[in-house]
């Protein structure tokens, strides 16, 4: 598989969360803000890639019988390292996450990439893999959690400050001020909701490109043999 | 010998959906305009809203299927889904509120789901609860009734407290709420609620004047006139009579019981019968024919387990009313009634 191909499948083709649909707790509960999101998703994206490359590197010494609870151990590492990261330097949101940053390893997505690709492909390709599938697991929650954070509260970057630092209090967009926000897309139903249009986008969009691309169908013409 | 006459079993009624959902809203014509005489004009404008909503709403959806927009007009099942959202939300509501329930209820709850008859989801009910759970001030701000309001307000009046939230005269909708003694009021079913957690007993309760001899003060009015409109739907067959049945049954029994056993903090059935959405639910809600079960035996479970669900929820739960919830929790449980009441056909299975 070329390096192209392993982009092209992580964000788009196989992307972990919208078309392998892994991984949807963390991505429904916590995308109620943009920075919630991209949070999450910086986390889940290290810790894919460290996973990954850790996996591909002692793959040959693993037995095939006991691969599972190795790549689990491996995986809980990682995040470990993460949370403890976040909870120092990014407090805030280490807050505001809560429990979804240790759920990271109940992440299908994770110990699935561990599985189908890591474990059989050398660890550059590996890194690689998780790079891209962790980008793509990102920009979906980027996109749910502007899309949820608009509708529901009128905002963007809402809080950007406490993943960023303080200069990124500026990042904060009002598109508009209701007085009562519409609090549907804020709860789980809504990440429900806005998930399913987000899909139905994906599906529309290749549905496009398909017909785009299906080659114009050979015109016959008949011959008359008949005279009039 | 005498040969028992019946109607060969292929035999149809031949109603369009166009002339079922005519009967429907021409049964509710009892229910508004008791609604009408007990909540003020405001209910008039929010069906407006609600009709204009969702015939552009159904447009819009038709047009970017790709399918024949007049079809879906034609078959009125958007109008009737507006008409039930329109009587269910409170009457003087701000005019966004059932904008974008009526909105919701036709592009997500309807068309998503693949339009007519695919829907799995009541959406009227889809809609109420979504606005209920998305702005539950507006949506529990119910009007006093007009023989206990110290305002009368007129249609026009009415028309600007939804579309700018005062009156003429500069009243907020809060202030309009108040009774004589300057305290707003809640729905009868909410003050009841309230008192019990407070330790009163139902006979303390039903002192506030919001109370009528049956149930709440014009409430009881309202589901008696859509009983009424219900009965005529039997009485012509739209509907029949498992759901509604059901329904009554499912929430009368165990609200007798908790009547005989707790009469100081049980709500009594009639009042459970003759409060809130109950007789709206069981004959016009719950009938819908697409997203209740389909055997007679199926419907009657159905209706019985929503009759149970809106006692639980009013009883235990959060809510001071509950048949949008019921009828949604049912809609979900409709596809393993199904596969378990399946009528077993003709010369099919049997004791032999």
């Amino acid at each position: 598989m070329s390096y192209k191909e392993i982009s092209w499948n992580g964000l788009w083709e196989n992307n972990p969360a919208l078309v392998q649909l892994l991984g949807l707790c963390p991505l429904l509960a916590v995308t109620a803000t943009v920075t919630n999101a991209l949070g999450l998703g910086l986390a889940t994206l290290l810790v894919l890639v460290g996973s990954n490359i850790t996996v591909s590197l002692v793959r040959e010494w693993v037995p095939k019988e006991i691969r599972i609870p190795v790549f689990v151990m491996v995986i809980a590492t990682f995040v470990t390292v993460i949370q403890l990261l976040m909870n120092a330097y990014v407090y805030g949101l280490y807050q505001s996450l809560g429990i979804f940053i240790p759920l990271i390893v109940t992440n299908c997505a994770i110990i699935g990439r561990a599985e189908a690709f890591a474990s059989k492909n050398p660890w550059r390709r590996a890194a690689f893999d998780g790079l891209m599938m962790g980008v793509g697991f990102t920009l979906v929650l980027i996109v749910l959690g502007g899309i949820r954070e608009v509708i529901g509260n009128g905002t963007l970057f809402d809080g950007a400050d406490l993943l960023l630092g303080d200069w990124a209090a500026a990042l904060r967009i009002e598109i508009f001020s209701v007085d009562y926000p519409l609090l549907l897309a804020i709860l789980p139903p809504g990440a429900f909701i806005a998930m399913g249009f987000i899909i139905a986008g994906k599906n529309w969009i290749d549905h496009y490109r398909e017909q785009r691309e299906a080659k114009p169908v050979k015109e016959v013409t008949r011959a008359r043999v008949t005279s009039q | 010998m005498t040969f028992k006459l019946a109607a060969s079993p292929h035999s149809h009624q031949r109603r369009t959906t166009q002339q079922v959902m005519r009967w429907v809203y021409m049964a509710l014509i009892p229910g508004l305009l008791a609604l009408i005489y007990f909540f003020g004009w405001g209910v008039i404008w929010q069906l407006g809203l609600a009709i204009i909503t969702a015939w552009v709403a159904e447009a819009a959806c038709m047009s970017l299927r790709g399918r024949p927009i007049g079809f879906a007009w034609r078959d009125h099942t958007a109008l009737v889904t507006a008409i039930l959202l329109a009587i269910s939300i409170p009457g003087l509501a701000p005019w966004w509120l059932i904008v974008i329930g009526t909105a919701f209820a036709v592009i997500v709850v309807k068309h998503v789901y693949g339009g007519v008859g695919q829907n799995i989801f009541n959406p009227a009910m889809a809609g109420y609860v979504l606005l209920l759970i998305s702005f539950p001030v507006q949506m529990t701000s119910w009007p006093l009734p007009q023989q206990i309001s110290q305002f009368e307000l007129s249609f026009l009046d009415s028309a600007s407290v939804i579309f700018t939230g005062f009156t003429p005269a500069g009243y907020n909708l809060e202030q309009l709420r108040m009774g004589a003694d300057g305290l707003t009021m809640a729905t009868p079913l909410d003050s009841l609620r309230t008192a019990l957690n407070h330790q009163l007993t139902v006979g303390e309760a039903l002192q506030q004047p919001i109370f009528g001899d049956l149930a709440g003060l014009g409430w009881q009015w309202v589901n008696l006139a859509f009983l009424l409109g219900g009965l005529v739907l039997l009485k012509q067959r739209i509907i029949s009579w498992h759901i509604p049945g059901g329904m009554l049954l499912g929430l009368m029994v165990p609200a007798t019981l908790a009547w005989m056993f707790a009469p100081d903090q049980s709500v009594s059935p009639v009042m459970h019968l003759l409060s809130g959405a109950t007789m709206l639910g069981a004959f016009f809600i719950a009938t819908d024919p697409v997203t209740a079960a389909t055997s007679n035996r199926g419907r009657l479970y159905f209706g019985l387990l929503i009759g149970f669900i809106v006692f639980a929820i009013r009883t235990w739960g959060g809510y001071p009313d509950a048949v949008a919830f019921a009828v949604l929790l049912a809609n979900m449980t409709v596809p393993v009634i199904d596969k378990y009441t399946q009528p077993v056909a003709y010369g099919h299975g049997g004791r032999s």
